[in-house]
C-alpha cells in the first residue's frame, strides 16, 4: 500500500496536477478571503470555505479521472493485478495519495484564520471546524471520483461522469425542494430507487433471482409501511435527499455546528465508495 | 512448478482457452507456441493471476493462484504482452516501486534494482524518463520488472516483439541466462525463437493443447517415420523383387515411371533407418539406385500441422509423455527435403511468422 501511495504522490507532484490542484484552490481562496474578510471585514473565515466549496466540482474530477481509468488504458493494471498486493491496498494507496494532495492546500488555508487574527477577533473554533468539514467534503467527493474512474478506461468519460455525479450532489438539496411533498409521490420515488438498486445488483451479481428478490422485498416493505403509516411518507423523499447531500452536511460545519453524525456519514460514504472501487477492480479481473 | 489443470476461459460465447492442462517442471525454459489468437496471452494472464478462469485451476509452486494469491504471486514475475510501464517515471524509480510492491526488504531495495538493471543492461538509461525510451529499452524495463524479488517463475509474453535483430539476440541471451536459475515460460508466435531458446515446447492451437514435448522429440516424432523415396532403374516386378519384404519397413508402394524406372516409397517403422538396408539389397540384386532421399520433418511442419485450421486434420492432441500411436498419418505430402536442421539456427533465418 505504501509503495502505491508513494508512487501516486510522486506522480501527482511530478506533473502539474498536484500543483494546479493547490494553486487553483488557493487562488480562489485568496480572492474570497480578500473580498469577504479583508474588504468586507467579516471575521468569519468559514464564509470563504463556503464560497469555494463549488471548486471541488472542477478539482475533484481533475484529480480522480486519471487514477484507475489510465491504468486500464495503458494496461498497467496488469502489473497491479500480478503484484503480490491486495486490490484493497491498491485502492487505499491511491486514495491516501489523493488525500495527501488535498491536504497541501488545506494546510495553507489553515494559516489564513491565524493571519486574520492580526486584524481582530476571529472565531477560530468555527473556522477550523469548517476547514475540517471542507476537507471531509473533499475526501468524500474524491472517493466518489475514484469509484467512477474505476468504471471506465477513458479519462474524459471518467471526468465527465464524475462532474455529473458531483453536480447532482451539489444541487441535491436544491432539487429536494422541488420534489412533490405528497406521501404517494414519495412512495413512487422510493420504489423507483429500489428498482434502480435491484438493477444495479443484477448487473453486479448477474443473478436475476437475488436481484428480483431484493427488489420485491424492498418494494413490498415500502408498500407495507405506506399502508401502515402513510403520513410518514409526506415529504420523505425530499428529506432523504437533503440528508444524503454531502454539501448540505458541509454547510452544517460552516454554520458552526461540528456534527459528529455528519463526520460518521462522510466516513461511511468514503468507506462505501472505496469498497465499490475494490469490487469494480476485482470484477475486471473476472470479465475483462 | 506450474500446474495448469482443465483451464477454460470463455468470453461470452467465444471460448478463448478450452480445457487446457499441462505441467511445467522446475527450471529450464518452456516455449509457449501458437498462432495469433490461440489463447497464449489469455493463458499467461490466468497463470499470473491477472485474469480469473471460467473453469479449472492454476497452481504455481504448489499455491493455487486464486486460493492463495499472495503466496503464488510472490513466486511469479510477469511481463505482459504490453510492458506495464508508467511513462512518467524513470526506470530506476519504476523498478524501485515494483520492488517495494514485491516486498523486497528496504535495505536490499537499491541493490535489487541495480541487479535487475545490470542483467537487462539498463544502467545507461536508468535516469531517463520511460516515456522517452525506445521500444527495445521499454521491453527491457518490462523484463527487469519481472526479475525483481527473484521470483521462481518468470512469465514472458512475447518478449521480443518489435525489437530489432540485435536486440532480439540480446534478449534471447538474457532469457537463456534466466533459464539457469528460474523457471521461464516464454510465449511466442515465432517458431525459430522458441526452437533456439526453449528446452521444452507447448503448442497451443485454438485454445487447446496441440503438443507438449522437447523440440527434438517433436521433430523426431515425424522424421522417424518419414518415408524413404527411391528411384530404381528396374521395372515394377524387378523393383518389387528387390525391395519387398525388407525388415523394419511398414509399407511400400511401387509406381512405374518412364525409361524403365520405378519410384518406390518405403515407410519405415518409427525410429528405424532403412536406407543402408535398401542400398545393400539393391546391390545384391544388382538393381541400380538412381535417387534416394528421405524427407525429414522440421519443427515448422509439426507446428503447421498441429495448428492447421482444419480441426479434423489430426486426431487427438499429441502429448510427448505418452509415446504411442504412429504419427505421420494424414500429413501434408509436401515436405522440406533432406537436410539437417541446424541446432542453433541464427535468429534472423527461417523466421516463420504465423
Amino acid at each position: 500500500m505504501r509503495a502505491i501511495m508513494k508512487r501516486e504522490l510522486a506522480a501527482a507532484f511530478r506533473g502539474m496536477t498536484g500543483y494546479l490542484f493547490s494553486a487553483f484552490l488557493l487562488l480562489f481562496a485568496g480572492i474570497y478571503t480578500m473580498a469577504y474578510n479583508l474588504s468586507g471585514v467579516y471575521a468569519n473565515f468559514e464564509y470563504v470555505l463556503d464560497a469555494i466549496a463549488f471548486l471541488y466540482l472542477i478539482e475533484v474530477p481533475i484529480l480522480t479521472m486519471r487514477q484507475l481509468a489510465e491504468e486500464k488504458r495503458q494496461k498497467t493494471d496488469l502489473l497491479l493485478y500480478s503484484l503480490p498486493i491486495r486490490l484493497s491496498d491498491v485502492v487505499l494507496g491511491k486514495y491516501l495519495a489523493m488525500l495527501a494532495v488535498l491536504l497541501a492546500p488545506c494546510a495553507v488555508l489553515a494559516l489564513y484564520p491565524l493571519l486574520l487574527t492580526r486584524f481582530g477577533a476571529v472565531p477560530l473554533a468555527t473556522a477550523y471546524g469548517a476547514l475540517a468539514g471542507f476537507y471531509l467534503l473533499g475526501a468524500c467527493l474524491l472517493s466518489v471520483g475514484l469509484f467512477i474512474s474505476s468504471l471506465t478506461e477513458s479519462q474524459v468519460a471518467s471526468a465527465v461522469l464524475t462532474l455529473a455525479a458531483l453536480l447532482i450532489l451539489y444541487f441535491m438539496s436544491a432539487l429536494a425542494s422541488f420534489v412533490p411533498a405528497e406521501a404517494f409521490a414519495s412512495l413512487i420515488a422510493l420504489i423507483a430507487l429500489v428498482a434502480l438498486f435491484a438493477f444495479a445488483l443484477y448487473r453486479l451479481s448477474r443473478n436475476p433471482i437475488v436481484a428480483i428478490g431484493a427488489g420485491l422485498l424492498g418494494a413490498g416493505g415500502l408498500c407495507a409501511w405506506y399502508a401502515a403509516d402513510s403520513a410518514a411518507f409526506a415529504g420523505l423523499f425530499g428529506r432523504i435527499m437533503e440528508q444524503l447531500s454531502v454539501f448540505e452536511r458541509f454547510y452544517g460545519f460552516v454554520d458552526g455546528v461540528f456534527d459528529l453524525t455528519s463526520v460518521v456519514y462522510d466516513l461511511s460514504i468514503i468507506g462505501v465508495f472505496l469498497f465499490l472501487t475494490v469490487q469494480s477492480l476485482e470484477k475486471r479481473r473476472w470479465s475483462e | 512448478m506450474i500446474e495448469v489443470s482443465h483451464l477454460t476461459k470463455r468470453y461470452g460465447a467465444h471460448v478463448a482457452v478450452s480445457d487446457l492442462s499441462f505441467t511445467i517442471e522446475k527450471g529450464g525454459i518452456t516455449g509457449f507456441l501458437g498462432p495469433n489468437g490461440a489463447g497464449k496471452s489469455t493463458t499467461m494472464n490466468m497463470i499470473a493471476g491477472c485474469l480469473g478462469p471460467s473453469e479449472g485451476t492454476v497452481r504455481v509452486g504448489g499455491f493455487d493462484v486464486l486460493g492463495e494469491p499472495m503466496k503464488a504471486r510472490e513466486k511469479i514475475g510477469y511481463l505482459p504482452e504490453l510492458p506495464p510501464l508508467y511513462a512518467d517515471m524513470t526506470p530506476r524509480e519504476y523498478l524501485n516501486f515494483v520492488a517495494q510492491a514485491r516486498r523486497v526488504p528496504r535495505a536490499k531495495l537499491a541493490q535489487e534494482t541495480e541487479r535487475a538493471m545490470e542483467r537487462t543492461r539498463l544502467c545507461d538509461v536508468a535516469d531517463r524518463l520511460i516515456a522517452n525510451l525506445s521500444k527495445g529499452y521499454r521491453q527491457r524495463v518490462g523484463i527487469a520488472q519481472a526479475l525483481l524479488g527473484d521470483p521462481e517463475v518468470v512469465l514472458l509474453d512475447e518478449p521480443t516483439v518489435g525489437l530489432d535483430p540485435q536486440q532480439i539476440i540480446e534478449i534471447r541471451e538474457l532469457i537463456r541466462d534466466l533459464g539457469r536459475e528460474h523457471t521461464v515460460l516464454l510465449s511466442s508466435h515465432i517458431l525459430s525463437e522458441v526452437q533456439v531458446v526453449c528446452d521444452r515446447i507447448i503448442i497451443l492451437a485454438r485454445g487447446k493443447l496441440a503438443a507438449s514435448d522437447t523440440a527434438e522429440h517433436l521433430e523426431a516424432l515425424l522424421s522417424g517415420g518419414a518415408p524413404v523415396r527411391v528411384l530404381l532403374r528396374a521395372d515394377e516386378t524387378a523393383a518389387r523383387e528387390a525391395l519387398e519384404g525388407l525388415a523394419q519397413v511398414e509399407s511400400a508402394s511401387f509406381s512405374p515411371e518412364g525409361d524403365g524406372c520405378t519410384r518406390v516409397e518405403l515407410t519405415p517403422e518409427s525410429g528405424a533407418d532403412v536406407r543402408e538396408a535398401i542400398f545393400y539389397r539393391c546391390a545384391e540384386t544388382r538393381t541400380p539406385i538412381l535417387e534416394m532421399g528421405q524427407s525429414r520433418a522440421s519443427l515448422e511442419d509439426v507446428f503447421l500441422e498441429l495448428t492447421a485450421d482444419d480441426p479434423g486434420a489430426r486426431g487427438d492432441s499429441y502429448d510427448g509423455d505418452s509415446h504411442d500411436g504412429t504419427p505421420g498419418d494424414g500429413r501434408p505430402g509436401d515436405r522440406t527435403p533432406e537436410g539437417e536442421k541446424p541446432e542453433e539456427a541464427p535468429p534472423e533465418e527461417t523466421e516463420v511468422i504465423l
